[in-house]
């Protein structure tokens, strides 16, 4: 299948180094100590934070985010794996010294699927624990890329995301530190390189939506 | 829940005081000018699908006790295939989509591909180009619009037609754009409601060509071409220039390219009204092909069979589907029975009662001949004929003949396999009218093809000449295929020259070794040593050579010298994309089209003598036992010599010490496929005639065998070797990572793995190689082709397909010049048998290397007349008893040139 036309344009017309449309908001659950919605095109991702007490996440897929409505149980084995990298990557710029013998609560639920839930689920969780007022040494921007019709894409929908090249789920803090990185398919060095490069891109972008959705809310 | 995007989220409760902010990236994006996001997703794409249950998934009444509780009577559980579904996807529409139009004042024209100073920018819809492709691949037809819309359209329904038009986009002699309308913010358009997808691309077409009209201004004329009449109405309706196919070629005022016109099939029959000849003519000559559901649940159940229909090289009547389903393969004899199958089609087939399955006619050699006499019996309109003539073929016969082989006939064709073909008008009057359309029918070169019908403004033009013909379509009613002439070239092989961006990429001439390569620590100096080519004088192509130099020590040091082509052809490159495409250099008699471009061939890559070039080495050092010890490959740079007497004795001394040649074993890419011992079954029917016995267990216990088959005369040896080459599959290219390693080999190759490097010159697989090679040496960078399976296997693939064609067109070309060579003599010679049929045999001509049948009966007769042959014996003797002949023996055959059809010349061989 071509993922990638000649005129350059991927199936949902993007071109290859562009994101979708994003979108945050924080404080959307009011009885969370922190929470916030995070966007991007038709990936919809709910987090709330409760704390600061010990850290701990849960992670969770609605009933309808996905195309064919299905009840799934609590606690398989794919959210089990995914709190885990969302525990892992929080806890790396959580300031957890500050807050000896302390939990936090971090809820994250999707809501619509359509690719890149992981990610999702990093940004939403980092804008949450920004708006719970959780001590952080920086915000986690998240991001995939992928390779497929031999041309980086940043960003894969579910249907890029489905189609079988290698990808790879990139956070960062924006101090140039990487704090995650995910690969599902034995990819080479120089590609990894290479779509962690071309994913590098996104996170300003995302960096300044983080800046103008806490800035704003929190009236600096 | 999207269809609410813009109103609060319901799951809000929104009890908190702090104001919620929101904001959109895309408004501090770079890219913010480029996209914007439909309002509502769920009108904008035609891909969000309700698929309602069918009626009978409705609860019915409720007497059913499945449904347990009358909650769940309501909505018991579809099975999956029901499930209602809905697929919402995004679908960004961008302003930076550009028009292509070099003159344009406000898009970015770097990308432009339109002619500068046209006057008309042609918009075509889908069936233009479905249809029509052989026209718009005319140079005649350019400052084309292809609208994304359409090239979606054709993708889905053709796509071969799809690759043809893209590859005229990419062409950069031809002026093709591609506008991307359905990403574009003012060219898309949404589905109505009660308008069906085609009106909506329809109407999508004629908002862009309004589009192109508005953003050009008055300075061209936009012109949308469709062959649909509402589409035109409304077009013109809406103020856009519209035109036909036929209309806009006719105000072009080239007549010869209204042939290319294909003419829609309801014109068809009224056309076959006019020409009418024959009496029968509205009959439905064939069955009706099943419709594709009906095929697909008939594969299912195991009713119908699934296969690639072969027809027999020597009679276009019978014809063969290998299935799978039944593991055999499927005879069909007839063209009823074929039903309109192409050589190469994929069609489904069902078996015929085993009453009426066939067997001895498949053993026949069909004359050419016999091609009217079988119209008539085959074409009847009823195949129920068929069936009495075949007892009586069993009675006459061997009455004890129980048909093995099952037969079947053709219920449908899943995949044709039209493409052009090479051939001549039959012989037919001129009409009155000079001119006019005329029609013709054309006999392809490959007796495999039936006759096909074309229709003609320049038949005088046309008549005893080549001409190549496609295939439009073959309607029930008409006996033949109907198509059109074309100018293409046979076997799909580009002999065009190379274009102006190819050669951009070769280095300056004239060239020699740069100071820089002689610097690169990576390069070897090997200019010291004696390299010498052993190719013929006259060769200008030496893409190989060799060095063998005696050491102190008493050993030999032996190099193989490899042009290093791959440090002229770069990866990703026009000239790289140009030579992966030709795959091979093609060699015909006394004509050779290149690979790559002649400055590389014949000079720049060439080892010839007295100069110095870049090369790839393989370096041995050799006991004077013939044991190589110790073998390394480098890149280097070698200045050619001449060779000394000195060093070829040593090296043929070398060579006779070498039984087989075992040191290709670079573990890169792999040829090879599986053998199988049912393959091996002619061969061995063969050798057990003879008297011979084979060991086919192995490879090499095969090879052995081989070895000791030596006969009576020098020649049957070589026979046999022949003979077993003919039953293995061909070796073919493939990409390492397809397949699992047990199925690498072939059986021909007494080696587990096997691969050459050795011309990059004219094989592109030894360009490959030789990048892998120079990647694992750590001299460039490994091509991102390598990390890409998919595309990797497309190039193996259209390796394999140009190989094979190089092989067909060097075989013809060939054959053309036996028949030049024969025609003014004819000649008495010897001949060897190499498989004997039930009503001739096959023979082999050592002299000319020729091979064709030799008939003992005349077509009529269905016996071996005068003659007994026995089939199973692979023996024939002459009814009195005086002469008997058997597989492999020698016979003497006249060898003249005949012309039983105009333009159709034929070797014909007789016993004497």
């Amino acid at each position: 299948m071509e993922y990638v036309n000649p005129e350059g344009l991927r199936l949902d017309g993007r071109r290859p180094m562009e994101m979708r449309q994003l979108r945050a908001e924080i404080g959307v659950v009011s009885k969370a100590d922190g929470s916030a919605v995070f966007e991007m095109g038709n990936t919809k991702v709910i987090a709330a934070v409760y704390g600061p007490r010990e850290v701990r996440c849960e992670y969770s897929m609605a009933n309808f985010s996905t195309g064919d409505r299905m009840r799934k149980p609590k606690g398989d084995r794919r959210s089990t794996e995914i709190s885990l990298v969302i525990r892992q990557t929080m806890e790396a710029c959580i300031l957890t010294n500050l807050m000896p013998r302390s939990q936090i609560d971090i809820f994250v639920q999707v809501l619509q699927a359509d690719g890149g839930t992981r990610s999702a689920c990093i940004n939403a969780a980092t804008l949450a624990l920004a708006d719970a007022g959780i001590p952080m040494c920086d915000l986690v921007t998240s991001c995939s890329a992928g390779y497929l019709n031999g041309t980086p894409l940043l960003d894969l929908n579910y249907v890029e995301d489905s189609a079988g090249g290698p990808d790879v789920t990139v956070g960062i803090l924006p101090k140039a530190m990487l704090t995650k990185s995910e690969v599902d398919l034995p990819i080479g060095l120089y590609f990894l390189f290479q779509l962690a490069k071309s994913s590098k891109l996104a996170f300003s972008l995302l960096f300044d939506l983080y800046n103008n959705v806490v800035l704003l809310v929190d009236g600096f | 829940m999207l269809e609410q995007k813009e109103k609060p989220e319901q799951y809000h409760p929104a009890l908190r005081p702090r104001r919620p902010s929101t904001l959109n990236s895309s408004q501090q994006s770079p890219h913010a000018t480029h996209w914007w996001r439909c309002a509502s997703q769920a009108q904008l794409q035609p891909s969000r699908r309700r698929c309602l249950l069918p009626p009978f998934w409705r609860p019915k009444a409720p007497k059913s006790k499945r449904y347990g509780s009358s909650a769940r009577l309501h909505c018991p559980r579809a099975p999956p295939a029901f499930c209602i579904g809905s697929v919402v996807r995004e679908h960004y529409l961008r302003d930076d989509i550009y028009c292509g139009a070099p003159f344009c004042k406000v898009c970015d024209v770097a990308a432009a591909r339109l002619g500068s100073s046209t006057s008309t920018i042609i918009i075509v819809d889908t069936n233009v180009v479905l249809h029509q492709i052989d026209l718009l691949e005319n140079p005649a037809i350019d400052d084309v619009v292809v609208l994304s819309v359409v090239l979606e359209e054709v993708k889905n329904k053709n796509l071969s037609v799809y690759n043809r038009l893209r590859a005229l986009c990419s062409n950069s002699q031809r002026r093709f754009f591609v506008f991307s309308n359905e990403y574009h913010k003012d060219t898309y358009v949404k589905i109505e409601s009660g308008e069906t997808p085609n009106d909506r691309n329809d109407r999508a077409i004629r908002v862009a060509a309004q589009w192109y009209q508005n953003h050009l201004g008055s300075a061209v004329k936009v012109l949308l071409i469709t062959n649909d009449r509402e589409n035109k109405k409304k077009a013109i309706q809406d103020g856009i220039p519209a035109e036909t196919v036929e209309s806009y070629v006719r105000s072009l005022g080239q007549p010869a390219l209204l042939d290319l016109i294909v003419q829609p099939p309801s014109e068809d029959v009224t056309m076959e009204d006019a020409e009418d000849l024959r009496p029968s003519k509205r009959k439905t000559i064939y069955p009706e092909h099943k419709p594709m559901s009906e095929i697909t649940s008939g594969l299912h159940r195991g009713i119908y069979h699934q296969g690639k229909l072969r027809v027999n090289r020597y009679n276009p009547f019978e014809a063969y589907v290998g299935s799978e389903s039944i593991g055999d393969e499927i005879t069909v004899y007839g063209r009823a029975n074929m039903n309109r199958a192409f050589d190469g089609d994929i069609v489904a087939v069902e078996l015929l009662p085993q009453d009426r399955w066939q067997e001895e006619k498949s053993l026949a050699i069909a004359n050419d001949e016999e091609e009217e006499e079988e119209d008539d019996v085959h074409l009847a309109p009823s195949s129920a004929d068929d069936a009495p003539r075949v007892t009586n073929i069993l009675q006459a016969g061997e009455k004890d003949a129980t048909p093995s082989r099952p037969s079947g006939r053709v219920i449908g064709i899943i995949k044709r396999n039209w493409h052009s073909y090479c051939g001549s008008l039959d012989p037919m009057p001129m009409p009155a009218g000079e001119g006019g359309i005329a029609h013709a029918l054309f006999v392809s070169k490959d007796r495999r093809i039936p006759k096909i019908r074309i229709q003609t403004r320049q038949l005088g033009n046309l008549l005893d000449k080549r001409i190549i013909v496609a295939v439009d379509s073959w309607d029930r009613l008409s006996r033949h295929p109907s198509g059109h002439y074309v100018v293409l070239i046979e076997n799909d092989i580009d002999a065009r020259p190379f274009s102006s961006q190819v050669l951009a990429c070769l280095p300056p001439l004239p060239w020699s070794v740069s100071a820089e390569d002689i610097a690169n620590p990576i390069r070897q100096d090997l200019r010291h040593l004696r390299v010498f080519s052993v190719d013929p004088p006259g060769c200008k192509d030496i893409d190989d050579a060799l060095h063998c130099t005696l050491l102190p020590s008493g050993n030999f040091e032996v190099g193989v010298h490899i042009a290093d082509v791959t440090n002229f052809v770069h990866p990703g490159t026009p000239l790289d994309d140009e030579a992966a495409q030709r795959g091979t250099s093609v060699y015909l008699v006394e004509r050779r089209i290149d690979m790559l471009p002649k400055p590389l061939t014949e000079d720049i890559c060439s080892l010839r003598s007295d100069v110095e070039r870049l090369t790839f080495s393989v370096i041995w050092l050799v006991f004077f036992s013939g044991q190589a010890v110790d073998q390394s490959v480098l890149a280097v740079r070698i200045r050619l010599m001449d060779p000394l007497t000195t060093d070829l004795r040593n090296m043929n001394a070398l060579a006779k010490k070498f039984q087989i040649d075992t040191e290709t074993h670079d573990p890169l890419d792999i040829d090879g496929i599986q053998a199988q011992q049912k393959m091996l079954e002619p061969l061995i029917q063969t050798a057990t005639a003879v008297g011979l016995c084979l060991d086919v267990t192995s490879s090499k216990a095969l090879a052995d065998s081989l070895d000791q088959a030596v006969g009576d005369d020098p020649y049957f040896n070589k026979l046999i070797r022949i003979l077993a080459t003919r039953c293995m599959t061909q070796a073919v290219y493939f990409c390492s990572g397809d397949l699992s390693p047990p199925e690498f080999f072939h059986y021909g190759l007494a080696a587990p793995v096997y691969t050459h490097f050795t011309s990059p010159i004219r094989r592109y697989a030894d360009v490959i190689v030789h990048r892998l090679l120079a990647a694992s040496l750590g001299i460039c960078k490994l091509p991102d082709v390598f990390q890409d399976r998919p595309r990797l296997t497309g190039v193996a693939d259209n390796l394999n397909y140009r190989h094979k064609n190089a092989q067909m067109a060097s075989r013809a070309s060939v054959e053309l010049h036996t028949l030049i060579y024969f025609r003014k003599r004819p000649t008495d010679t010897e001949a060897r048998i190499l498989k004997i049929r039930s009503n001739g045999f096959i023979v082999f001509v050592p002299k000319y290397g020729i091979e064709g049948p030799v008939y003992l009966t005349s077509r009529g007769q269905k016996g071996g007349g005068e003659w007994i042959i026995d089939e199973q014996q692979q023996k024939i003797k002459k009814a009195n008893g005086k002469v008997s002949y058997g597989v492999l023996e020698t016979v003497r055959i006249h060898m003249e040139v005949k012309e039983p059809q105009p333009n159709r010349p034929k070797l014909e061989l007789t016993l004497i």
